[in-house]
């Protein structure tokens, strides 16, 4: 098995627009090659964190090896890579591209190319891919595999007569697929005598094994017992143990060119491990690295603060941890006035944001507050300097401000031309500009620029629900530009709560304002005392919203017998209150602070 | 001197379950009644056993339907308490009675047991209401067991449910008028409570029981103080109202944090056994009490000595519910705890300046009304 000849290997990704099917492939070749026994088998079998399952979608990337005898009598080593589809997770897609020669382009009969459609096959042409389209979903009376051919050719430019033609859930022409994975994918290159040379794809900590690492070999080999060298961190380690994913984890002796596997080096410094970096031989060192990954880029930042103080130390580990296993999550320390000391975080999204709390909550058991996610801004200082802005709390005076830019982003939305309406309306609201404008068949391809802003808040959400589900997006970022900006404090009792301020247009301010404001009453339980809640732009107030205070609290009825329970309640009460944020005298429960980000503007 | 003791008797049986109700009540077809009157009292003997002679102050049949034992069950319980705990003064022995024709017939059975207070469960003074609540007896027999009782005892109060789906404030006071024209020195008015597992809760989880809103249930809780203030009915704790000295004593002793004793099926106590604090539980289903009873001599499922935080958390928690406050220095003794040490400072200043919590003459805090209203919600944050 580890002295498969490169002419018999094939490193493929899945790629596809998000629910167009990928996953649902990766199970039926993993069936049809034998990997996993009847009773192993389950739905998306690759999607194994619990929130993938619960929400239906691929976080993370997975690689599988698999076995196939073919029809021309040779057995082939196949490494496929199931790759995520929503736009917040396109850094695993990347990476799983780099460790590939070819891709499948899924795409669901009935739906047709939508943008991540478009976004992720323009990555695999750049990193060189062959692709091979393939049409799934055709057991539906919906699926019009023609149309979608033609758009195939027109939209893309790819040529799709001969492409495969499947149900992933009913396992129709699996065959096809795999056939057309060993003729028309291109084998791996590499040179086996060669100084080993291996890419870091993905890493994830193991409390047993330490940190895990999967790489391509591209040159040499990686066996156990070799001292390896990290080129960017210089770095040596023993390789413990090489093996591959079957998708379980599965030892092999060794890991040759063109080969996609895992290693264990008994690492436990997460900092060694940078994915995109080289892995080489100590003693033979390859003179050169691979070209690595660009780095990801966050787009949206928030705060992520421990609920009770005292997990700081335990939330720094954790952070650590989950970015080794999420290379496109970014962190750095902060402090705030209301939260105390917690971490500035960087992400790809709102889902990306969302997603990673939800790890952290559940991975590391951490109970957290989020503040409210914002772009990075560049302030232009009347000195001439230039300050990149990630916390709203830290914006300077307005008196030392000249100018403010924001970024811009051009996004790609396809949409059925009933909803193109409703869509474009949304689009101006948040004070896009029209740059393109194109009909395929029945459905509209609209380019548009967009601040970000207008878009981390709920953009998503509108899209879907203004067009029923059916719109799609994609964005790349576009530049900066100079805009009217303010900043908008939200005050409680009077008291400013930092965690709560953020940046708008000055013509969506009072908007916003009133927005989160309304928010926050419906959040914040009612209390002893009467709350006020303001939200104001400076000293100027701009909406404000009143809790009255509790009227009535009191267990009517209070006996000898009950006093055990009502003493362990209070005990339990008084353990939830580590879960509030105190305010002067006003708590807020820390779902308020999330919650609170994702109103409706 | 031995601390008093208070005696709690628990008779775990119902005719029907009704569907607001949680405590720990049963309804059998038959009940064994001899089999329970010998268990009660051997779990009496073996309590009696270990505290040792202390002087009796109150004995309290509750439940269920303690109204629904034979008299002579009933005296031969308070004979046996009265020769294991002397009592010093003449004990008050209340009896929870519902006021069905067939229980009303009994009273002066009570009474010839030594009773000598009684407390019926009227609930409501108006027959729809009351088959809402899914109650056995109609307005006029409650009022009719009321005059039975009144004459019988020299000491009656009773219990009424309000804050129901639907009532008006103007509702309220007319019927609680109309209760308070009794003339009785005691009155015990519950708003409803929605409790977990009750057929109330399904309905109300479904949406087809509403209660009152917050603000609805204060402005009640208001219009229920003043009637009874009118009346001469002073709120001596959250839910108890009577004329100055009416008080009952026995409830008095689970607020003022004193020491009790429970027996029967599921009752609890706090005793001092040996200097400490005891937390004792009894098995709640009545067969497996019974039998556990049979077989070793008494019901206890569990006892716990209470630390010094849950004494003093226990102490706060029923004693702010009393208009009367917490005394320090019955406080330091029960709990040996400081008062002042309980308390979290900046919240107890916080709740003094809002008007909530106030000192009292002994040095001692009470609740305002306005604190006692919003007890659940300041108990979390004054109690250490
Ligand atoms: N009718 C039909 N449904 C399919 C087919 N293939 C996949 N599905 C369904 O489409 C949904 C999405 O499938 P997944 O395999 O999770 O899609 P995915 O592309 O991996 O999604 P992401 O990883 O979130 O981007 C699931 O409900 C599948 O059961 C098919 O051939 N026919
Ligand atoms: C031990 S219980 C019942 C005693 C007796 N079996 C009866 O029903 O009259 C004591 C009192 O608690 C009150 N009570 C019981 N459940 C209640 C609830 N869910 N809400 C409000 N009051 C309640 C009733 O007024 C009842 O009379
Ligand atoms: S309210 Fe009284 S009669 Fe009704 S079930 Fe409860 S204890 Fe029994
Ligand atoms: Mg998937």
């Amino acid at each position: 098995m580890t002295d498969t000849p490169l002419h018999l290997i094939r490193n493929f990704s899945i790629i596809a627009h998000i629910d167009h099917g990928k996953s649902t492939l990766a199970d039926r070749l993993i069936q049809a090659c034998g990997a996993l026994s009847e009773r192993e088998m389950k739905d998306q079998v690759l999607d194994s964190m619990e929130i993938e399952r619960e929400r239906g979608i691929t976080i993370k990337a997975q690689t599988v090896r698999l076995i196939y005898p073919a029809k021309d009598g040779n057995t082939y080593e196949l490494n496929l890579m199931d790759t995520p589809g929503h736009v917040d997770f396109a850094y695993e897609v990347s990476r799983s591209l780099a460790a590939c020669e070819g891709s499948l382009l899924v795409v669901d009969a009935s739906q047709g190319v939508e943008a991540q459609t478009l976004a992720n096959v323009y990555q695999a042409i750049e990193a060189g891919h062959e692709i091979v389209p393939v049409l799934n979903k055709i057991d539906l009376p919906a699926a019009e595999p023609d149309r979608v051919k033609t758009q195939i050719e027109d939209v893309i430019g790819l040529p799709a007569d001969d492409a495969v033609m499947i149900s992933a859930k009913t396992g129709l022409n699996i065959e096809g697929v795999l056939e057309a994975i060993v003729t028309r994918l291109p084998p791996p290159q590499g040179d086996a005598a060669a100084p080993t040379k291996a890419l870091l794809v993905d890493s994830w900590y193991d409390a047993y094994l330490g940190v895990v690492i999967l790489v391509r070999v591209k040159d040499g080999r990686l066996r156990k017992g070799q001292r390896i060298r990290f080129m960017s961190t210089g770095a040596v380690h023993t390789v413990e143990a090489t093996g591959i994913f079957t998708p379980k984890m599965v030892p092999v002796e060794d890991l040759g060119p063109g080969e996609i596997g895992y290693i264990t080096a008994g690492i436990k410094t997460v900092a060694d491990c940078k994915v995109g970096d080289t892995i080489t031989d100590d003693r033979n060192p390859a003179a050169e690295p691979l070209p690595g990954f660009k780095p990801s880029v966050p787009v949206v930042w928030c705060g992520l603060y421990p609920t009770d103080a005292d997990d700081f130390e335990k939330l720094r580990e954790s952070l650590a941890k989950l970015r080794l296993n999420d290379a496109s999550f970014h962190y750095e320390p902060e402090t705030s006035a209301a939260l105390g000391f917690g971490f500035r975080c960087g992400f790809l999204g709102l889902l990306h944001l969302e997603i990673v709390q939800e790890r952290l909550m559940r991975e590391f058991d951490l109970d957290l507050i989020a503040t409210a996610p914002s772009v990075v801004y560049r302030i232009h200082r009347t000195d001439g300097t230039v300050m990149e802005l990630h916390n709203p709390a830290d914006m300077p005076d307005g008196s030392v401000i000249d100018h403010i830019e924001e970024p811009w982003i051009k996004a790609t939305i396809f949409v059925p031309d009933d909803y193109l309406g409703a869509i474009l309306t949304l689009c101006n609201e948040r004070r896009g500009q029209q740059v393109d404008l194109t009909y395929v068949g029945n459905r509209a391809m609209a380019v548009y620029r967009l601040p970000l802003n207008e878009v981390v808040f709920d953009f998503y959400d509108r899209l879907k629900s203004v067009s029923r589900g059916y719109a799609s997006f994609d964005y790349a970022m576009d530049g900066y530009a100079e805009a009217d900006l303010v900043k908008i404090t939200i005050l409680v009792n009077g008291d400013p709560v930092d965690a709560l301020s953020f940046i708008a247009h000055r013509s969506q301010a009072e908007k916003r304002g009133r927005a989160i404001c309304e928010k926050l009453k419906e959040l914040i339980p009612r209390q002893l005392f009467k709350i006020a809640i303001q939200a104001a732009i400076g000293g100027r107030v701009i909406a404000r919203e009143t809790i009255s205070a509790l009227s009535k609290d009191v267990t009517a009825k209070c006996y000898g017998g009950d006093i055990t329970r009502k003493r362990k309640l209070l005990e339990k009460q008084k353990e939830g209150k580590k879960r509030m944020r105190q305010f002067g005298k006003v708590e807020i429960p820390q779902t308020a602070f999330l919650a609170a980000l994702k109103m409706d503007a | 001197m031995p601390e008093p003791l208070a005696l709690y008797v628990h008779w775990p049986f119902c005719l029907s379950r009704c569907p607001y109700c949680d405590f720990n009540s049963h309804v059998r077809e038959r009940i064994d009644e001899r089999r329970f009157r010998a268990a009660l009292l051997a779990d009496l003997a073996w309590e009696a056993g270990r505290l040792g002679p202390r002087p009796l102050a109150s004995i309290f049949f509750g439940g269920g339907t303690p109204s629904l034992m034979s008299p002579e069950t009933v005296a031969a319980l308070i004979e046996a308490a009265t020769r294991a705990f002397p009592p010093a003064t003449p004990p008050e022995i209340t009896l929870e009675a519902n006021p069905t024709s067939v229980e009303a017939a009994k009273l002066a059975g009570f009474r010839a047991a030594g009773v000598n207070r009684i407390s019926l469960g009227i609930q409501a003074l108006d027959d729809s209401a009351l088959a809402f609540l899914g109650r056995r007896h109609s307005a006029a027999q409650a009022l009719a067991a009321l005059e039975t009782a009144r004459a019988l005892f020299p000491r009656a109060s009773f219990d009424l449910i309000y804050a129901r789906p639907g009532q008006t404030r103007a509702a309220w006071r007319a019927e609680l008028r109309r209760a308070l024209a009794f003339g009785l020195d005691h009155l015990s008015l519950y708003q409803l409570t929605i409790e977990p597992g009750t057929p109330f809760a399904r309905l109300h989880d479904r949406g087809e029981l509403v209660l009152p809103g917050e603000d609805a249930q204060a402005a009640l809780y208001r219009a229920t103080e003043e009637e009874a203030a009118r009346a001469g009915l002073a709120p001596y704790e959250v839910s108890n109202y009577a004329a100055p000295g009416a008080e009952s004593r026995h409830n008095l002793a689970y607020w003022r944090y004193l020491d009790y004793a429970g027996i029967g099926p599921g009752a609890h106590g706090r005793i001092m056994v040996g200097g400490r604090l005891t937390a004792t539980a009894r098995v709640r289903a009545p067969e497996a009490w019974a039998e556990a009873v049979e077989r070793r001599g008494h019901g206890v499922r569990e006892e716990e000595e209470l630390s010094a935080a849950a004494r003093a958390r226990e102490a706060l928690l029923m004693g702010l519910r009393l208009a009367e406050g917490i005394d320090p220095a019955r406080f330091l003794a029960r709990t040996g705890v400081a008062l002042a040490d309980a308390l979290d400072p900046a919240a107890l200043a916080a709740a003094e300046a809002e008007g909530l919590v106030a000192r009292t003459t002994a040095g001692g805090i009470a609740t305002t009304r306005a604190g006692r209203l919003r007890l659940d919600a300041l108990l979390p944050r004054l109690v250490r």
